[in-house]
């Protein structure tokens, strides 16, 4: 968590950082998907 | 180019949330940002999904069935309504905070009113009060909404000069998502909480406004601003200015003052109503429309159909608007808007269920189109210095279409069916005004032209917004002085 000692991004950075956001995101996106199927059922 | 660079740091407890420490060192990938936004925007997106704690909390005394003295569901409606009005207000008012302080300071302050404003919210609910309520999500909490909504605004876009719409795109996105993951999240933690004497509302409230603090907090450390001099590699920035898109900045009291402000705040406003009275309103008329066609359980699938595209017209429009343009994007929101809502009662009229469907999907993924477009349609036009002030200030048009939106459409319902039109036909007048709107909208657009000369910031002016913010980090960005 501090910054001054911040040197680059790396890879993992950036699948952890996205993951964080994505992964919950993604679970929403699928559970919501599949309460909208029931609109053509 | 800017000769004051320097900042001072006021150190301390709280000095990591001073801009400059948040100044990106090199060798900083730009896409950590996107994340970080949306660590914020997930959170207070939450506000879509407040409607799960409705029902519950008209049983908080009577736990089985609504007893004497519980909540009724108008009374709970207000806490969204204050929300969604606060978010509007504070975003203007607290906009030129936000952008001279810089976006960790602003995700900080987002993360405690949303977590804060939760905790307190706990505590009505505990003691039984809805004042408490209304402060608590409603004034607290709408305060995070509004903060933390413009907070990553324009760091994206300094991030992403070559993509400002697609940046701030995926930000917005969030927001929209955000309902995804709080409806479930709510459902499940009341489910734990419940007993047979106990709702489990305020421990939810607690949990989730915990998380919620944690989660933003992860965004504010993760957060970084571009140093002045910094650009993407292999982008070369315009040396002048294109006929709509400035290389000058505009302050934000002047923007104000500008028919470009508010041309864009009622289209904005127009394409906002055209979506908000809908989104309410979606399940009930979809059945009403198509009596024995769409059935409840149809209709809430329709509702969560209506929610992936709303989320996802936000990525999708703000991204193709880097392609042909934000006013290019914007005409086609109003002309196909107006189509669409021409063609609705017809769908009804000929009980095509597959054509209504469509339009409102279109219609909707507009509706968060026109969210994510407009930061990047400001920055055209008024350039980046101010841009997340100015924002904030557009966001009004947002509190307003809250009350238009709903208006519309339930109370002309409400009259055609009192006065004997079939539940069927009871929303064709609204549709018809909406496309009405979007006539309005669409001549606001076309009146759009570059911003005057007059109102861009000098390098003087700057100097003096610094000064009076009490800032010297608000004078490093001025890249250079006006053209006139």
């Amino acid at each position: 968590m501090t910054d001054q000692n911040h040197t680059g991004t790396t890879t993992l950075h950036l699948v952890l950082a996205w993951g964080l956001v994505g992964i919950p995101l993604a679970l929403g996106v699928l559970q919501t998907l599949i309460n909208a199927m029931k609109l053509f059922q | 180019m800017s000769t004051m660079v320097q900042t001072q740091s006021s150190g301390g407890l709280f000095g990591f949330l001073d801009r400059s420490r948040t100044i990106a060192k090199p060798g900083f990938s730009r896409w950590m940002v996107p994340p970080a936004a949306l660590c914020v925007h997930l959170c207070i997106g939450q506000a879509y999904a407040f409607s799960v704690f409705n029902l519950p909390m008209t049983k908080l005394l009577g736990v089985t069935q609504s007893a004497p003295g519980d909540w009724n569901l108008p009374e709970l409606g207000w806490i969204f309504s204050i929300a969604i009005f606060v978010l509007g207000f504070s975003a203007a008012i607290f906009g030129r905070w936000v952008e001279e302080g810089g976006p960790r300071r602003a995700m900080f302050t987002a993360a405690l009113c949303w977590g804060g404003g939760f905790l307190v919210s706990a505590f009505g609910v505990y003691i039984h009060n809805l004042w408490v309520v209304y402060f608590g999500y409603g004034f607290i909490g709408g305060c995070g909404l509004g903060i933390g909504y413009i907070s990553p605004v324009s760091t994206l876009i300094k991030w992403f000069p070559d993509r400002p719409g697609m940046a701030t795109g995926m930000a917005i996105m969030g927001f929209g998502g955000g309902a995804f993951i709080a409806s479930p999240l709510s459902v499940w933690l009341m489910s734990n909480f419940k007993t047979e004497h106990y709702v489990g509302v305020a421990p939810t409230f607690i949990v989730m406004g915990a998380i919620y603090f944690v989660f933003m907090m992860i965004g504010a450390f993760l957060v970084r601003v571009p140093a002045p001099d910094w650009k993407p590699e292999g982008y070369t920035a315009p040396v002048q200015a294109s006929k709509l898109i400035t290389t000058n900045d505009v302050f934000v009291y002047n923007a104000l003052k500008t028919p470009q402000f508010w041309f864009i705040w009622v289209v904005l406003c127009v394409n906002v109503t055209a979506g908000i009275g809908v989104i309410g309103q979606a399940s009930a008329m979809s059945q009403e429309m198509f009596p024995g066609k769409i059935t409840a359980v149809a209709a809430a699938g329709f509702v969560g159909l209506m929610s992936l595209f709303n989320m996802g017209g936000r990525f999708f429009w703000a991204s193709t608007s880097d392609y042909i343009g934000r006013k290019n994007t914007y005409l086609v929101f109003m002309v196909l808007g107006f189509a669409l809502y021409c063609t609705v009662p017809y769908t009804g009229t000929a009980g095509s269920v597959a054509g209504f469907v469509l339009c409102f999907l279109v219609i909707i993924s507009m509706y968060g189109g026109g969210f994510a477009t407009v930061p990047a349609y400001l920055r055209d036009m008024f350039g980046t210095r101010y841009v997340g002030a100015i924002h904030g200030w557009l966001i009004t048009a947002w509190s307003m279409a809250g009350i238009f939106g709903p208006v519309l459409v339930n109370y002309i319902r409400e009259y055609n069916v009192t006065h004997g039109v079939p539940k069927a036909h009871a929303y064709n007048v609204t549709m018809y005004i909406m496309a009405g709107l979007f006539v309005i909208g669409f001549i606001c657009n076309l009146l759009i032209k570059a911003v005057d000369k007059r109102f861009h910031m000098d390098h003087e002016s700057a100097l003096v917004a610094a000064a009076s913010a009490g800032r010297a980090t608000a004078a490093a960005v001025v890249r250079k002085p006006a053209s006139a």
